[in-house]
């Protein structure tokens, strides 16, 4: 009787587990069917070569670059942000603050993570937008620098969190040893434990990127829709995940061309942090071998 | 200068910077707030919670929003809890070493990382339309539901192994089977960490908004959904829909519903804090 029950649940539990393969199974084969649906009334190579994304108007063109551009700038502009200022918090904490004090300010740090995506962007598109333009005449009022700034800020936490521990995972002798040689805290940090605790510093920085370019609600909000081939941070772009969403509120046939656009511009996302992080996953068990 | 004393001034101005860099986001953060809670707090009434969408700004109010994402929440709860539980469980307690527990391993921190508007392309087709579920509460929930999972399975499994081998001994020499362990001795004991969990996932599911767009949630919804096949808004959809408007009135909606938002956020992330500290007093083996 007991044998049976115990049966039973571990095939339950066991097939919650399988849940998260289904999951899995189901993101690839909605994203590859609906694109080869896409693909077979779009050419591949104007999908990647075109720089023009115009699938709404009556002249359509169908180039992936604009999106992809968009997406790569705005991520460009976050990591400038979070990847100097992550770094600092990363070193100051395990290299100078007490440990008392980073008890408390990991957790508030946490916070910056915390906070929904929408509110970010009414920041960006209300209080940054505005206090840029003040310096930068030309600044349109929805623009790459703004969201791609205030998408910097929401991932400090993931680039200093990962950091530290990385670099609070590098043996304490390494430290005193170059303390033993007279160097300063900031010399042991720059030549021997940031060194020690690159690929775990690496990771970090790919998860943030990652994170950046799969970020929707920022960039919708605060980047605009406008799907533009460019690096100049001060005018309208697009990015996959902004596409996705103007399409989503919009009002699209089922089964035609442009529904068909969203799981194109999906599959490219998906694919661009299936990479990102596998590298990640890659590093972090290398890493984890050299030291254990 | 000697080098020694420029070397020790560039450590200070170090510290410097690292003090500074530590609190640049928080402080930022903090004049968001400010500068929200300025332009929005006026707005909040009781009125304004319980009124309906409307053209007129000064009219509209977010109850249907609000009810919109009670609802999502408590369904997304309902599914996500069982099952990420369960996948917990069964990792941590049952899964032998082998190509299967590695393989799901993988999977579920690849999971961890896919976009959240990716999601929303999976329920889009599968929920919405494949299984006719349409752009409902339902639909919207299981999306969630499913994004929410990897944080929910892996939090069970960090929680689950902080409850010592000497617990479970104890039990089996007692002659319970593993299921009676799991159930008394090690779920209970291990219950505070499980909790926590769940509970920060769900705030990360409150404030989502790209997959339940995608999904076909609306911006616009005269009524609140009565059962799960209704269709429905939420309050971040709500906020993103008064911010592409162009009067000044709707930008005060959109702050004073981003506040009601965010006491929802910080109250939900506050309990799982107090949850966690209170757990970790209460049991130290």
């Amino acid at each position: 009787m007991i044998r049976t029950r115990e049966q039973i649940i571990e095939t339950f539990l066991l097939i919650s587990a399988f849940i998260t393969i289904f999951t899995t199974v189901g993101i690839i084969l909605v994203l590859a069917i609906e694109a080869f649906k896409f693909f077979r009334e779009v050419s591949v190579i104007e999908f990647f070569t075109s720089t023009e994304w115009t699938p709404l108007f009556t002249q359509k063109h169908y180039g992936i670059l604009p999106l992809l551009s968009g997406t790569l700038l705005t991520s460009f502009i976050a990591i400038l942000v979070a990847l100097p200022i992550g770094l600092a918090i990363a070193i100051y904490l395990s290299e100078y603050a007490p440990k008392q004090f980073r008890t408390y300010v990991k957790p508030s740090l946490e916070l910056l993570a915390a906070v929904p995506t929408v509110v970010y962007g009414f920041f960006a598109l209300t209080v940054v937008t505005p206090f840029l333009q003040s310096f930068i005449p030309g600044m349109s009022g929805f623009n790459s620098l703004s969201a791609g700034f205030v998408m910097g800020i929401m991932i400090i936490p993931i680039v200093s969190s990962l950091s530290e521990d990385a670099l609070n995972a590098v043996p304490a002798s390494l430290r005193e040893a170059s303390y033993g040689m007279g160097s300063t805290r900031l010399q042991t940090a720059i030549k021997v434990t940031v060194p020690a605790a690159s690929s775990g510093i690496v990771v970090s920085v790919i998860l943030a990127i990652s994170r950046a370019i799969g970020e929707t609600m920022i960039v919708a909000i605060a980047a605009g829709q406008q799907p533009r081939f460019t690096i100049n941070p001060l005018v309208p772009v697009e990015t996959l995940t902004a596409y996705i969403v103007q399409v989503s509120l919009g009002d699209v046939q089922h089964n035609s061309v442009e529904y068909r656009t969203i799981f194109a511009a999906g599959i490219t996302l998906f694919v661009f942090t299936f990479i990102l992080n596998s590298v990640s996953h890659w590093l972090k068990n290398k890493y984890r071998e050299k030291y254990e | 200068m000697n080098r020694i004393t420029l070397n020790r001034i560039k450590d200070k101005g170090f510290l410097v910077t690292g003090i500074i860099s530590t609190f640049i986001g928080l402080v930022l953060l903090l004049i968001f707030m400010a500068d929200i809670f300025i332009e929005g707090a006026p707005r909040i009434s009781w009125k304004f919670i319980v009124s309906l969408p409307s053209r007129i700004p000064e009219r509209a109010g977010i109850y249907t929003a609000m009810m919109g994402s009670v609802w999502v929440l408590i369904l997304t709860t309902i599914i996500s809890f069982p099952i990420g539980v369960s996948a917990g469980i069964y990792l941590e307690e049952y899964a032998k070493q082998g190509r299967l527990s590695r393989l799901l391993e993988v999977n579920i921190s690849n999971l961890a990382g896919v976009p959240s508007i990716i999601y929303g392309l999976l329920g889009l087709e599968i929920f919405a339309r494949v299984m006719r579920l349409g752009s409902s509460v339902l639909a919207g929930s299981i999306t969630l539901a499913l994004l929410i999972l990897p944080i929910i399975i892996v939090a069970t499994r960090e929680s689950i192994k902080a409850v010592p081998q000497s617990i479970r001994d104890a039990s089996y020499a007692l002659g319970a089977s593993k299921w009676q362990t799991i159930y008394r001795q090690v779920l209970p004991a291990s219950f505070g960490g499980i909790l926590t969990g769940v509970i920060l996932a769900l705030s990360r599911a409150v404030g989502e908004a790209a997959p339940l767009i995608v999904v076909g949630a609306l911006a616009y919804v005269p009524f609140a959904p009565r059962s799960p096949l209704d269709d429905f808004s939420i309050l971040p959809i709500q906020i993103f829909n008064w911010i592409s408007r162009p009067q000044h009135g709707f930008i005060v909606n959109a702050a004073a519903a981003i506040i009601i938002l965010l006491i929802i956020t910080f109250a939900m992330n506050g309990i799982a804090i107090y949850l966690r500290s209170r757990w970790q007093k209460r049991v130290s083996w």
